[in-house]
């Protein structure tokens, strides 16, 4: 079969939806490659490199539609590209499937198989061809870039012989892959970051990335993004308000504001008003990459830059990935070759549209003249962490009601034991006669003291305590030093015997725990 | 002198004593707490020597002259790592000297018993106090004695047994005769029957059958218990060494030997049951030998192993920042402490994060792998416990195991049918990377399978121990 991939059409876009390397690798499942003569141009990809790499060029967009059974490409297509669909063929693209019922009527009708690359669902097999997550982090890095572009000082903050330069202070808005990777960027050129997001779980997230997250001094249960496949939803009103305030008190302290606050299907909400703009220096830089939904900030004016009267620039721009198109074309690409890998089981060119297949039922919005939009929920479960298992937060009244119950508890055990003992104790002194007693209390307290004493030795003096407590348990030489004064030839060998190997003990038992502890040193 | 300063003498040597156990308490204190064990033992003796009823001081000063040259050259000579034969010998020692002392105690008795009233005025010491003894106190002594040579003899053979095995001059596997613990339980049924007897006046002939039986009883008891559970042994016996004291202690009516007994037996009990605690297994299980039966198959273990040259341990090694040794009895049969020690000194001095985590039962004997350490003088302030580190895996670049195996099996988490399923285990899996230094393939002492050694980020690192970390010295800069 034919897969063929046309120039992008919508006005400004750079990227390409094959690259010669993923050409290659098409090739080895077992298709034929075509491109519409020009298509990579923008992307720095001439028609003489895929020549080279086997890539048929095709010249007119229409010849190439026609050719192929597979066309991919990057944008929604318009209402011609839409023309040139016909039947059983499958376009792989970005669909906006959410807002674009026109575009899927027309498909269903035609009866073309279209898998919009928005739709693959979250779940670690299918991050591999998961385009939106490899586009975000292109446009946090250039969110950064760009931020850096329009912004007059130093990131990183240096002592040098013509003064000192402050690091530049940059927060961002929403920790998504985008917010990640803006993060990342910026914490590598040496601004001091924030981050914030309402998903409270990505903060471990955010510090492992360098940056510092921005707590909340609030108290409702935050929602758990892991439920909503590892996207923000709305939050409360309170929520919001205690999100502002915070916000509003950081405003003055930055140099730079990424915002990347998008809820999926929703307007963009506002996260960055107006008076924290009018708050901030000037010179100040807001990069706002929810600008296509919106803006995460009302002052924002989509695809365009504009400085505010208190000098801060917002940037709008809503091509980031296309800006850096080379790379953004290979990533985009290489998430539409494993695609075609999961639709080409057999390896053998030939497409098998599985719609058993959680992957591919998912991101197939049209198929055999029906609508297949939205998808079922996946049979995996999001990627998203685990929900934490809480650990609730106990009152002091709480806390307090389990300590006195732990308390309660060590007491009733202690008394039981004592009583026990006791009564075991009364047992033996009602039939033993007192001079057995006498020696029998000493046991006792010995006992008891022994295992006080025992239970604080370190773990690691267990060796030399063994040593020690064999030395001592040596002790036994009394005995025998009691009875070799006695008459008999008999009871003398064997209490000598005793106190040689006794001996041998006292010495050889001491000695070596000294040897031992001599060797412990602290560093 | 008078008995009041003997007994004077006896208080200051057993508040030494508790005050040289408690010392253990810090690697600082127990240096001094060690002078105290020693100054209490020295009076306790002189004061016996001086005391009522010792005679024959000279043999006895010779004695224990000649005994001491013979333990000081033993505990000079002794490597470290042979720490824990040295102590099981040394407990044998102190279970025959229980033996010997009850036996004399059973002649004394009868010798006194069949004497006149006359002669009986003329005793003193422990005889006199002896002849002076009730019909009922007579009969109390007799259980004293039984008991003291019984618990005597058991330590004596068990710790025999317990030092070939350690010192591999017996096997280490758990070997039964036909008719397993029955035999044993038989044995100590006999030397109750015994103890009966001996009680209604049968004579001596019972304490030795009794004695020969509970020799058995210590031999077969201690054969039956694998290599891997030695650390219980040891501890076992240490605190069985202290109760026969004790018991003679009662017999001859010593309170300095009650109190000592009674401490090095509370302190062995507690080792005990600290061992078995950190091998989730009861105490019961652990002497009736053997790893408790399994209840299903064994988790199937997937994977292969993936062995590692030299190269890429020292590769690895020089880029981590945190590093995490676990060593285990294998170090100790490879005498690496001090290669793995100089390893140490190497890579923290390239700043580095070094530290040990220990389980309590790496190693043949409480604590062993802390002293092969001290040994190498590694720091001890970067030697750490299982509970204090274990939190700290997931952090960790490097974990290299030494010679250890079934204290890092993710079996016992993982798999409910494992022989040592709930066992808490160091769970170094958890770490980036893992490196086994191991002699070859094949299970630890327990004989289990290891699902460590097949995990994606574990590489085995073949060789001796000695032999493999010393090649990587050179490889750190």
């Amino acid at each position: 079969m034919k897969f063929g991939v046309p120039k992008e059409v919508f006005e400004g876009e750079a990227r390409v939806a094959l690259t010669p390397e993923s050409a290659k690798q098409l090739q080895k499942l077992g298709y034929d490659c075509a491109i519409e003569a020009g298509a990579g141009a923008a992307a720095g990809f001439s028609d003489k490199v895929y020549a080279e790499a086997g890539v048929e060029v095709i010249e007119g967009a229409k010849a190439l539609w026609d050719a192929c059974d597979i066309v991919a490409k990057v944008r929604q297509p318009d209402e011609t590209e839409m023309g040139y669909l016909r039947e059983g063929q499958t376009l792989i693209s970005f669909f906006n499937p959410g807002g674009n019922a026109e575009g899927m009527e027309k498909a269903k009708e035609t009866g073309a198989n279209v898998i919009a690359m928005e739709m693959v669902p979250r779940i670690s097999r299918a991050q591999k061809m998961d385009a939106l997550s490899s586009m975000a982090n292109i446009a946090g890095y250039r969110a950064v870039i760009e931020a850096g572009n329009n912004f007059g000082r130093f990131f990183t903050g240096q002592v040098t012989a013509a003064g000192k330069v402050p690091p530049a202070k940059v927060l961002i808005v929403g920790a998504g892959v985008a917010g990640l990777a803006a993060i990342g960027t910026s914490t590598s050129l040496g601004a001091i970051t924030y981050a914030f997001d309402v998903r409270p779980e990505v903060a471990e997230q955010v510090e492992s990335m360098g940056a510092e997250f921005v707590y909340l001094d609030f108290k409702e249960e935050q929602q758990d993004g892991a439920a909503t496949g590892g996207y923000a939803s709305v939050s409360s009103p309170e929520f919001r308000e205690a999100q502002l305030a915070k916000f509003r008190e950081l405003a003055p302290e930055m140099d730079i504001v990424i915002t990347t606050a998008l809820i999926p299907n929703r307007e963009a909400p506002e996260l960055w008003t107006e008076d924290m703009v009018a708050a901030m220096k000037p010179g100040s830089v807001i990069v706002d990459l929810a600008a296509e939904k919106g803006g995460n900030c009302k002052l924002t004016v989509k695809d365009e830059k504009i400085v505010t009267e208190n000098g801060v620039t917002i940037i709008g721009y809503t091509d980031f990935p296309s800006r850096m198109a080379t790379q953004a074309s290979t990533l985009y690409a290489t998430n539409i070759r494993h695609m075609m890998t999961d639709l080409t089981p057999e390896k053998d060119g030939k497409l098998v549209h599985n719609m058993e297949d959680d992957v591919i039922r998912g991101a197939t919005v049209t198929y055999d003249h029906a609508i297949t939009f939205p998808p079922p929920p996946p049979k995996v479960a999001a990627i998203a962490a685990k929900p934490k298992e809480k650990v609730k937060e106990l009152t002091p009244e709480e806390k307090r009601a389990a300590e006195v119950a732990a308390f309660k508890k060590q007491t009733r055990n202690q008394v039981t034991l004592i009583a026990v003992g006791a009564i075991l104790l009364l047992g033996v002194g009602l039939v033993a006669p007192a001079s057995f007693m006498q020696h029998f209390i000493v046991f006792v307290l010995s006992v008891f003291i022994g295992f006080q004493v025992i239970w604080n030795v370190s773990h690691s003096l267990h060796t030399p305590l063994m040593a020690v407590t064999n030395a001592i348990s040596s002790i036994i030489i009394l005995g025998a030093l009691m009875q070799i004064g006695s008459g008999s030839w008999l009871v003398i060998l064997l209490a000598a015997l005793s106190v040689f190997m006794a001996g041998i003990n006292i010495f050889g038992g001491f000695l070596v725990t000294r040897r031992m502890l001599a060797m412990f040193q602290k560093s | 002198m008078d008995y009041g300063f003997t007994t004077a003498a006896y208080v200051v040597a057993a508040v030494l004593f508790i005050l040289a156990l408690g010392g253990l308490s810090g690697q600082e204190s127990a240096k001094r707490a060690v002078w105290y064990g020693i100054v209490g033992m020295a009076l306790a003796v002189f004061a016996t020597l001086i005391g009522p009823g010792a005679g024959l001081w000279v043999l006895s000063a010779i004695l224990i002259a000649a005994g001491g040259v013979i333990g000081w050259y033993v505990a000079k000579k002794v490597e470290m790592t042979e720490m824990p034969q040295l102590v099981a010998a040394m407990h044998s020692l102190v279970g025959l000297a229980a033996v010997f002392v009850g036996f004399n105690t059973h002649i004394e008795a009868a010798r006194i018993a069949a004497m006149t009233a006359d002669q009986k005025h003329l005793l003193e010491g422990f005889a006199a106090v002896v002849a002076h003894k009730t019909p009922v106190e007579l009969n109390i002594l007799k259980v004293e004695l039984f008991l003291g040579v019984f618990i005597g003899a058991v330590t004596f053979t068990g710790s025999v047994v317990a030092f070939g095995k350690l010192a591999g001059k017996l096997t280490s596997k758990a070997t039964k005769l036909p008719g397993g613990h029955a035999l044993n339980a038989g044995a100590a049924i006999l030397s109750v029957i015994l103890l009966l007897l001996y009680m209604n006046g049968a004579g001596g002939w019972t304490l030795v059958l009794m004695t020969l039986l509970a020799f058995f009883i210590g031999y077969h008891l201690i054969m039956g218990i694998g290599g891997a559970d030695m650390p219980v042994v040891v501890s076992m016996l240490n605190s069985y060494s202290g109760w026969a004291a004790a018991a003679i202690g009662f017999s001859l009516g010593n309170d300095l030997l009650i109190v000592v007994g009674a401490l090095v037996g509370s302190s062995g009990a507690i080792l005990s049951y600290i061992m078995c605690k950190a091998m989730n297994r009861s105490f019961i299980s652990v002497i009736l030998g053997g790893f408790g039966g399994t209840t299903g198959p064994a988790m199937e273990v997937e994977g292969e192993q993936v062995a590692i040259d030299v190269d890429g341990v020292a590769a690895a090694l020089n880029e981590a920042d945190s590093i995490i040794i676990v060593p285990g009895y294998g170090m100790a049969v490879a005498q690496a402490q001090q290669n793995v020690a100089e390893l140490t000194r190497k890579l923290r001095a390239q700043g580095k994060n070094v530290r040990f985590a220990i389980h309590p039962v790496a190693g043949r004997l409480p604590g062993h792998m802390n002293v092969l350490l001290a040994e190498a003088k590694v720091p001890y302030d970067i030697v750490l416990e299982m509970d204090e580190i274990n939190e700290d895996f997931p952090d960790t670049d490097v974990v290299i195991v030494i010679g250890s195996n079934d204290i890092v099996n993710p079996a016992a988490q993982e798999d409910p049918n494992s022989p040592i399923a709930g066992m808490p285990v160091l769970e170094v899996w958890k770490a980036k990377q893992v490196f086994v230094s191991k002699r070859g393939q094949g299970t630890g002492y327990s004989g289990i399978e290891n699902p460590l050694f097949y995990k994606d980020n574990t590489r085995m690192y073949y060789g001796d121990a000695k032999h493999s970390i010393g090649e990587l010295l050179p490889k750190i800069d």
